[in-house]
């Protein structure tokens, strides 16, 4: 843990985008990828207008994946087509297909909340329900049918301790969740995603309404969650994606504009306009 | 100096001004209605002097003062101005009217009355004048304390009476009912030996019962005997007196005493007197219970309609009609449910119920006449407009964020309604109630036609199975306002009853709203982040 803190730091006292020097990707070498979601070909329309245009890409697993992207890119639009969150817009349709391990999460998955007990979400504003901390962690495990008491509390436990929160809640765990700071809540919102042990963790500019400090926190839980899961994060701020994660998407009016390694396309970008965009031209 | 105003105006100070204007006359008029209501009603309990008034033309008065007010005298408007006193007299069965004016030109002179006693009585209001002595199987004794203590045995006896015709012969007479509508529907040979055997059993206990009564009634021997102002000679059985006292000889404590002994009347006594005494329990009894049956039909009917409209429909000029139709309905004039209540709920749903199970009993109505049941399920519709926009309300400020949340862990959309969007709103249902329930609670119009009386015989709930009467006719607060205000035979002795009632009427509606306001605090304390 102390390692990544250093590292943040080392990252976060980088000026501007671009990194001092090219560094080898430290991954790349020793680490063998295993693809975990696959997104083929897949475009996007509300009524009439394309929000995703043809993208493909291959998430990897155990992988920080990072969407940036300006505002209306389509980013979040990407984000929910992968746990099937945009069902709900009426008038809304997708082409191509999304597959998670071998499985075509629209076609092969009939059952939406089978989906996504695998795919786990965390919202830009925190929503924990207006309900006791514990009933926010134990909300999944107890929606999917779990019944025993003790398990639940282990779970509760295990899932606030992935997210750093149990010691401070502990003694409190009957509290209401919304007492709790807009960090705190953030991170409770994290652990109740976790509780239903997904594979994948989507997180919609999880630090945008946060201040600088719960903004590092949870930047570094996410970094440590990545050995478990396989966390797709949306952001709003090229540093953020910079520092945590391993992969970058630069999106831009519905195409994937680039996509690869983080170092790479921030040091040396394929693409005009993802210079143009992480150098701050426009966005 | 212009520019000046201009400032004034454009600071707003003017509006501020206004509206703080506005905030005190409303504040004014309600505090002022509420404290006329409140002396009128608390002086009512207060025992007032009694005084001996002596006229110019010899005669003489027992009575209290009521009243005082100024004679209207339009042919001569120089002439000085003159008042007259409404002086209560009591003593109703040898007087005829208990209420008199006196000009105050015609009186000598006005002193308190000593030794005066009021006796208050079961029958004819109460009796001012003076005791004489105290009959009992022919001896006779002097003394008000000897009343006092021939009075207490003469009360149990009462009460015994009292417990007996009520209680044990009117579940006999009950039964007996049952009884003879079973005969009425069966033919089988069996069965109605049966019932004839239950019967002569009945007939046997109704007997044994009438002979204990007799007894008690027996027992009830003892006299007084008052003598009134003008020196007539008055007897009153024992068992018709329910207190004497001699207000003029009252201290501080006896007069506290005699008000909380009136006040616990009125709240947990039957009326007397079509009304115009005793206390008004049965009344508080059909508010309340009223009031709580439309509770648990208007809050899941209200609930359910709401999540519909905006949870479930979809969006669009139906569902704004829908909503449109809904407010308007809060605006309908409460008669007409009232009207919609006899001719839908009792004619036709109550028929039908007695043409199906009551049949036996036809042509006379169980269900097809005014009861409890239709009034509250009446008020109900009358209330539902206000659960259904304050629910609505609701869950328009349920964040669509707590929705997703729980959709995207994999909850259906109604795991999410239930579990998340039902407890966020559960404030706002409260609140929806807490309104339905003040309306309610001080509506009369409806109540009319569809089961309030002035007098009903017994309560909805009582020990006989199945111990709740959902069909039984019930007295209400409002009502029992409008029945003794202006229904009464004798609207100077009733006048009091109005004050006290309508103050009773506002402090169950306060506290019925108290009450669910706590609980909504309770709730909302975990839901809100600051948890006050």
């Amino acid at each position: 843990m102390s390692k990544i803190q250093l590292e943040n730091e080392k990252k976060i006292k980088i000026p501007g985008m671009k990194f001092d020097k090219p560094a080898p990707h430290p991954d790349k070498a020793e680490e063998n990828l295993t693809p975990m979601v696959d997104i083929d070909r897949v475009s996007f329309f509300y009524e009439q207008a394309q929000a995703l245009k043809n993208i493909s890409m291959s998430i990897s697993k155990n992988k920080v994946t990072a969407f940036i992207g300006p505002s209306g890119c389509g980013k979040s639009t990407l984000l929910r087509c992968l746990n099937r969150l945009n069902d709900l817009v009426e008038g809304a349709r997708m082409e191509g297909a999304i597959r998670i391990g071998d499985q075509d999460i629209y076609r092969d998955i009939s059952d939406v909340s089978v989906l996504r007990k695998r795919v786990g979400m965390v919202f830009q504003k925190f929503n924990p329900f207006p309900k006791t901390i514990f009933e926010n962690a134990a909300y999944g495990p107890l929606l999917h049918g779990l019944k025993d008491k003790k398990e639940l509390a282990s779970i509760v436990e295990k899932s606030l301790r992935a997210t750093a929160l149990w010691d401070e809640v502990k003694d409190r765990l009957n509290d209401s969740a919304l007492r709790l700071s807009g960090g705190q809540q953030q991170r409770l919102c994290i652990a109740r995603a976790v509780a239903v042990e997904p594979e994948v963790l989507l997180m919609d500019e999880p630090c945008s309404a946060l201040d600088p400090l719960a903004t590092a926190r949870i930047e570094e839980l996410m970094v440590n969650l990545k050995e478990k899961y396989t966390i797709v994060v949306v952001t709003h701020n090229m540093q953020q994606a910079a520092r945590i994660s391993d992969y970058t998407g630069f999106l831009l009016l519905g195409e994937l504009i680039e996509f690869g390694p983080t170092e790479e396309l921030f040091t040396r970008p394929a693409d005009s306009r993802t210079e143009d965009y992480i150098t701050g031209r426009f966005g | 100096m212009i520019v000046s105003m201009r400032k004034v105006w454009k600071r707003g100070d003017f509006f501020i001004w206004l509206a703080g204007v506005g905030l005190a006359l409303s504040l004014i008029m309600v505090a002022g209605l509420l404290l006329t209501i409140f002396v009128n009603a608390a002086t009512f309990f207060w025992p007032a002097d009694l005084l001996k008034i002596s006229l110019k033309s010899g005669d003489t008065v027992l009575g209290i003062q009521t009243g005082r007010e100024a004679i209207p005298d339009p042919e001569n408007p120089e002439a000085e101005q003159k008042y007259r006193l409404q002086i209560k007299r009591g003593n109703r069965d040898i007087t005829g009217a208990d209420f008199i004016w006196i000009d105050e030109e015609d009186i000598a002179r006005i002193e308190k009355a000593e030794d005066a006693l009021i006796v208050e009585r079961r029958e004819w209001g109460d009796f001012f004048g003076t005791l004489s002595e105290v009959r009992e199987e022919g001896r006779g004794a002097a003394g008000l304390r000897v009343l006092l203590e021939k009075l207490e045995p003469a009360h149990e006896i009462h009460s015994a009476i009292e417990r007996l015709t009520r209680k044990d012969i009117g579940a006999i007479n009950y039964k007996m009912e049952k009884n003879r509508l079973a005969v009425r529907s069966t033919k089988d040979e069996k069965a109605l030996a049966r019932l004839s055997g239950e019967r002569d059993d009945l007939d046997r206990r109704y007997k044994e019962l009438e002979t204990r009564l007799q007894a008690l009634r027996n027992k009830q021997v003892g006299e007084a005997v008052f003598l009134t102002s003008d020196g007539k000679e008055v007897t009153i059985p024992l068992s018709k007196i329910i207190h004497v006292y001699e207000p003029n000889a009252l201290g501080m404590a006896g007069r506290v005493g005699f008000f909380i002994r009136k006040v616990v009347e009125f709240v947990a006594e039957d009326p007397r007197e079509s009304n115009t005494e005793g206390g008004v329990f049965p009344a508080i009894f059909g508010t309340v219970m009223m009031v709580m049956i439309m509770s648990l039909l208007v809050t899941p009917l209200g609930v359910l309609a709401a999540f519909y409209l905006r949870e479930y429909a979809r969006q669009g000029t139906m569902v704004s009609i829908v909503r449109i139709a809904v407010n308007n309905l809060a605006g309908v004039p409460s008669i007409v449910f009232g009207v919609f209540g006899v001719g839908f709920f009792i004619y036709f749903i109550g028929g039908s119920i007695d043409e199906l199970f009551y049949s036996e009993k036809l042509p006379a109505p169980t269900f097809g006449t005014g009861g409890i049941l239709w009034a509250s399920l009446t008020m109900a519709l009358l209330t539902v407009p206000v659960v259904i926009v304050s629910t609505e309300e609701g869950l328009a400020s349920v964040s669509g964020g707590l929705r997703e949340a729980s959709l995207a862990l994999g909850a259906t959309k109604f795991e999410t309604t239930w579990r998340v969007v039902l407890p966020a709103v559960m404030p706002s249902i409260l609140t929806g109630l807490i309104l339905a329930m003040a309306r309610a609670a001080g509506e009369v119009a409806p109540l009319m036609i569809t089961g309030v009386v002035k007098l009903a015989p017994a309560l909805p709930v009582d020990g006989l199975f199945p111990f709740v009467h959902l069909e039984r006719k019930f007295m209400h607060l409002g009502f029992h306002i409008y029945d003794v205000g202006f229904q009464s035979p004798n609207v100077d002795a009733a006048r009091p009853m109005v004050f006290t009632t309508t103050l009773l009427l506002i402090v169950l509606v306060i506290v019925l709203n108290l009450t669910a306001i706590w609980l909504r605090n309770r709730l909302k304390k975990n839901l809100s982040a600051s948890g006050v």
